[in-house]
């Protein structure tokens, strides 16, 4: 059993005991093999959970604290049984998959779903929609706070669908980005570059001019871009930042055109691009030289931010260690929406950093985990042990 | 020569001579944690339709076993009497009435 007490209040629950804890900040670790959950009261000492689902990949993970309410979402993947989404509404205690199973393609499509990359809670002004991005490409929508999952037909049937390829972790829409502003939606996949929906997802259009694809016969192609992730300035929704496969650019017009901004970083590959959930301008990527070497430019682990929009960058180690020859993926990077934002990642070697001060100094939360696949953060009801 | 009536013979008559399958640990919570599920299985007696029957009211189950698509997930086993259907007719792979089918997982996975 626990209890919880309010995140805000930190008022005591109806036993009267004394929680005045004024919130914990929980982060969920979705690794190669297995979930972890940390939880902090402070974010500067950590508490690790032992492992759920053990055997299985988590490549995705999401935290859900709209209305009130905080469900945990873990994309689960295995190699025997193959892939689901489970979630929590404990924290973490139980789990719940829905009997029918919560995404699943039809006789229809003829084919198999692989694997979920991205769970996205949608909008507060719309609650109860949860979007998820799969392998094979294909984005899913849920009305009902993530019970089960509708296909997308705009995006599963565009004339471009044929053309898309595939990266090294598979064909899959990673990036799931909706606008709270209006309906506009972004996704990004590898490889297929961004594409922009103006109503709601019903249609898309490729959306990658200014990005290169020098991997490719035309560089400049109307999509086939491999973008490594996308995320949306929180004050400006029109606003969007981009780390590509060599590239990491910056779009001010909803992603009609982008711009390079990669001047100033020691590497312009890498997989992560996170961006404040208050301020604007302010991103951090983690750069990784590419392609010969694929890790942190001369070991060096570093994670870089911006506070204009990309045309200066400020690097960060401290906390970090000295040598680090492992990479960060695409979703093993997030902020939490504290005042202060908090920064977190975790690396291929199974260590996982936080910083509570916006990226500015790291402590470690987690080591000798196995491979990061993808982390969250949100500050959610303290967990009192009945 | 006197025939034999299927359906009274102990040897083939479904009724009298279940089929059992053999369920691996890590789905066991599936099926009430049992070990092994004893069926009968009227009609067409084959891989599919075991799994069909196995699968009715375990959705679940059915989804660890087969991809949406029908196929049989690519690291999980079955096999009849021992021998590995894959090797025979796959999903059209026969199963005799009294047989033991063995679903577990391959050894795959590090």
């Amino acid at each position: 059993m626990i209890r919880t007490t309010s995140p805000v209040t930190g008022r005591s629950d109806a036993t009267g005991a004394a929680m005045t804890a004024p919130g914990t900040t929980l982060l969920a670790i979705g690794t190669k093999k297995g979930l972890w959950l940390a939880s902090s009261p402070d974010r500067g000492t950590w508490t690790l959970s032992e492992p759920k689902f053990l055997m299985e990949e988590i490549p995705s993970v999401g935290i859900d604290t709209r209305g009130g309410h905080t469900r945990l979402f873990a994309g689960r993947m295995s190699w025997h049984f193959g892939p689901c989404i489970a979630h929590s509404d404990d924290l973490g205690e139980t789990w719940t998959e829905p009997q029918e199973g919560s995404l699943r393609f039809g006789p229809d499509e003829g084919v198999a779903l692989e694997r979920v990359w991205q769970i996205q809670p949608d909008a507060e002004s719309r609650p109860g929609v949860v979007w998820a991005g799969c392998q094979p490409i294909s984005v899913w929508k849920s009305t009902d706070h993530g019970e089960t999952f509708e296909l997308n037909r705009g995006l599963w049937d565009h004339p471009h669908r044929s053309e898309w390829g595939a990266g090294f972790g598979g064909a899959a829409a990673h990036t799931v980005l909706p606008s709270p502003a209006d309906d506009t939606l972004h996704v990004a996949m590898s490889t297929g570059g961004v594409y922009r929906s103006d109503d709601g997802g019903a249609s898309w259009q490729p959306r990658n001019k200014g990005i290169s694809a020098y991997f490719m016969p035309d560089p400049d192609p109307e999509f086939g871009q491999c973008v490594h992730k996308v995320a949306r300035d929180a004050v400006d929704p029109d606003r969007l930042f981009a780390q590509n496969h060599h590239g990491v650019y910056t779009s001010s017009d909803r992603g009609d055109s982008w711009q390079s901004i990669a001047d100033g970083l020691p590497a312009d590959f890498g997989f992560v691009m996170l961006t404040h959930p208050h301020r604007s301008g302010t991103a951090w990527v983690i750069p990784l030289k590419a392609d010969g070497e694929r890790i942190p430019p001369e070991g060096r682990l570093q994670v870089h931010r911006t506070d204009d929009g990309g045309a200066s960058w400020d690097a960060s180690d401290t906390g970090l260690p000295r040598a680090e020859y492992n990479a960060v993926l695409r979703d093993a990077a997030c902020v939490d929406t504290a005042e202060t934002p908090g920064v977190y990642f975790g690396t291929r070697g199974g260590t996982v950093y936080a910083s509570a001060d916006e990226g500015r100094t790291f402590r470690e939360v987690a080591r000798n985990l196995p491979d990061v696949l993808s982390v969250r953060a949100a500050v959610v009801p303290t967990v009192v042990p009945a | 020569m006197t025939a034999t009536n299927p359906a009274t013979n102990p040897a083939t008559n479904p009724a009298t001579n279940p089929v059992t399958v053999l369920i691996p640990t890590l789905l066991r919570p599936y099926v009430d944690g049992r070990s092994e599920v004893s069926m009968d299985l009227p009609g067409r007696r084959d891989v599919c339709s075991l799994l069909d029957s196995l699968g009715e009211g375990r959705p679940l189950l059915e989804q660890r076993i087969r991809e949406e698509t029908g196929a049989l997930r690519r690291y999980v086993n079955i096999y009849v009497d021992g021998e590995d259907v894959r090797r025979l007719d796959g999903l059209g792979t026969a199963v005799p009435a009294g047989a033991t089918v063995m679903i577990v997982q391959s050894v795959a996975g590090g």
